[in-house]
């Protein structure tokens, strides 16, 4: 029994004869909520904000009202927004979506913001790889131009509001925002220690600036649609709105899906969503959000806490395919939501082979500022490679541990983190295939690496 | 090399979307000329420097660091083949490894390579955040889906252009 979406960001996007132009936009209700807004204060956007109880979709899921109070409220500096559109966490394919296929609706979230926020010039970084993305958003920024709904006075309110495209080169790290910055900066994007240099206090250019993802911002503009408390009812309390779920891997129906935040489990999503593991196979593992989320295996159970109506919270026990898709419960289960990517495993894979996979990407990723990141994500690389050689040592996935454990915890930026997950994970969750692994001669053809 | 007759105009465009700081325009910069002239030349990266008042070393270093930008010429298909999970579980070293079959080039890893008749450069990159219809390529400025399909196959050698 298939389980139908509630689509909200991508209401639009697949449907027949919806285009990216003005036009089709305008005719679907584009902009009513930036004339909305602009006819309300910037704080009154801000409470709306707030009481949504909106949490970021970049990896975070920190609140999204939160960040933007943590502009100083005496600052007379310019203030900057910016729209981090560096999608790039493996596993993740949906703001390419909202960019090819709703463009306005992206830009019509960051107007709203910039004026919640008193910035008057925006930037939205693009991930290099994106060429065509940034053409369409190009377009669509002149077409919103031409039509006031950006420039120096929008809509006559007095407002006035520039974008301009950014694209990166290459750079995973860009997608971390104190990295972003810096690149936008001209600079090489090595990230930025917090504290003291919170964007929102000390961003672009050392003047107060919110970085928000490409979902976090067109969310922005439902929530002013519909209300800060009507959408605070979609979802669940504390994960609040609506999430794209990206599944790939090996399921039969891999693609983007949104719903409502918890509305769904790991296993509903899979099974009834995604048509079920392929081939008849059996589920082995899942990495819930984006490939620095930590793996879970199937079979293993959860201990997770259930918020029920009257406010009061129960623990309860669950197996991988019942934890519902939302931050807290994937928190519980010792992972997280991250990016809403979920990569899926059946019981033919090889745990070793998709680890040195996921390292070699965090090798070549780490941008080197920091000793342990640079050096062990490069060890990680090297160990789990030798593994798949032939050439590993019975004491190998204890050396693993110990590189990611030392990595964790000690970097500027949350890439220490992103890189030792995976490999504290699959190496404790699948220490039997790690420990046959490491003294066993290679396979013919590595699949995966 | 020299310069197309709108070149510098186009950079002073790009330069006053920053009106706080030029430096920010190097990125930009460096992506014109990339796209201009195939490849960032010392020439190129001089010229920048210039435009923005900043020491050649601003803009190497960026070049240096950033996957996207090559000192060299590549051969005049570019195919960028995703490596990282999503596409590695579909079948992207197979993929990989056909279109190295296919076109003659000898390659193993991150970074370019071309192919003898310097038609085809063929670089495997990381994630291109496509996984729902993987594996992916990319042709040039184009996202193949599916890629491995014969196909498609096709379409990343051209075929069909």
């Amino acid at each position: 029994m298939p389980i139908p979406e509630r689509r909200l960001i991508l209401r639009h996007a697949d449907e027949p004869g919806y285009s990216p132009d003005i036009g089709s936009y305008l005719k679907h209700g584009g902009y009513d909520a930036l004339r909305k807004a602009l006819a309300s204060s910037p704080d009154a956007i801000a409470t709306e904000v707030k009481a949504s109880g909106l949490r970021g979709r970049g990896g975070a899921g920190f609140s999204c009202g939160l960040k933007w109070s943590f502009i100083p409220k005496n600052n007379t500096k310019p203030v900057y927004l910016i729209c981090n559109a560096d999608e790039s966490e493996p596993g993740t394919f949906k703001d390419r979506q909202i960019i090819h296929k709703d463009p306005h609706q992206l830009l019509e979230g960051m107007a709203i913001t910039a004026y919640a926020i008193g910035s008057r010039l925006a930037y939205i970084y693009i991930r290099g790889e994106f060429p065509e993305g940034a053409r369409i958003l190009e377009r669509a920024i002149a077409e919103a131009r031409a039509a006031s709904f950006l420039g120096k006075d929008i809509l006559g309110s007095g407002f006035g509001l520039d974008i301009h495209v950014h694209r990166g080169a290459g750079a995973y790290i860009c997608g971390e925002e104190t990295g972003l910055i810096e690149s936008l900066e001209g600079k090489r994007p090595y990230p930025r220690i917090k504290p003291p240099y919170f964007p929102a206090v000390l961003g672009l250019y050392m003047c107060p600036t919110v970085v928000n993802n490409v979902e976090t911002l067109c969310n922005v503009k439902h929530i002013v649609g519909m209300g800060g408390a009507e959408y605070a009812r979609l979802g669940r309390p504390n994960n609040t709105g609506t999430r794209i779920l990206c599944v790939s891997g090996d399921v039969r129906r891999p693609g983007y899906y949104e719903f409502e935040v918890g509305a769904v489990t790991i296993g509903q999503l899979i099974h009834d969503v995604c048509g079920g593991v392929r081939d008849g196979n059996r589920l082995k593992a899942i990495i819930p959000g984006g490939s620095s989320a930590k793996v879970l295996r199937a079979g293993d159970t959860f201990a997770i806490r259930r918020r029920k109506a009257d406010g009061t919270v129960e623990a309860i026990s669950l197996g991988l395919e019942d934890i519902p898709l939302d931050f807290d419960s994937l928190a519980d289960a010792g992972s997280m939501a991250g990016s809403g990517g979920i990569i899926v495993m059946d019981h033919t894979r090889d745990m070793v082979e998709a680890l040195a996979n996921i390292n070699e990407f965090y090798a070549h990723e780490s941008c080197g500022q920091c000793t342990p990141c640079r050096e062990g994500s490069l060890w990680m690389k090297k160990i789990t490679a030798r593994m798949l050689s032939g050439r590993g040592r019975a004491s190998d996935p204890d050396l693993l541990a110990s590189v990611a454990n030392n990595i964790a915890g000690r970097t500027i930026c949350a890439f220490g983190e992103a890189c030792a997950w995976p490999t504290q994970s699959f190496v404790e969750k699948f220490r039997d295939e790690f420990d046959a692994r490491a003294t066993a001669p290679a396979k013919e053809v590595p699949r995966a690496a | 090399m020299k310069l197309p007759a709108d070149f510098t105009a186009r950079a002073d465009e790009i330069i006053a979307r920053y009106p706080a700081s030029a430096r920010s325009a190097t990125l930009p910069l460096l992506h014109l000329w990339q796209e201009t002239f195939g490849f960032v030349s010392g020439q190129g990266v001089e010229w920048i420097g210039a435009r923005l008042g900043l020491e050649p070393i601003r803009i190497l270093e960026l070049v240096t660091f950033y996957p996207m930008f090559r000192q060299a010429p590549i051969g005049r298909r570019h195919i960028r083949v995703c490596r990282t999970l999503s596409c590695a579980l579909a079948g992207a070293r197979d993929l990989y490894a056909e279109l190295c079959r296919r076109t003659g080039a000898a390659g193993d890893a991150h970074g370019p390579v071309t192919s003898p008749d310097g038609e085809y450069t063929i670089e495997f990159v990381e994630c291109l955040a496509s996984c729902g219809t993987a594996p992916v390529a990319m042709i040039g400025d184009r996202l193949i889906e599916s890629a491995n399909t014969p196909d498609n196959i096709e379409a990343c050698l051209g075929k069909g252009d």
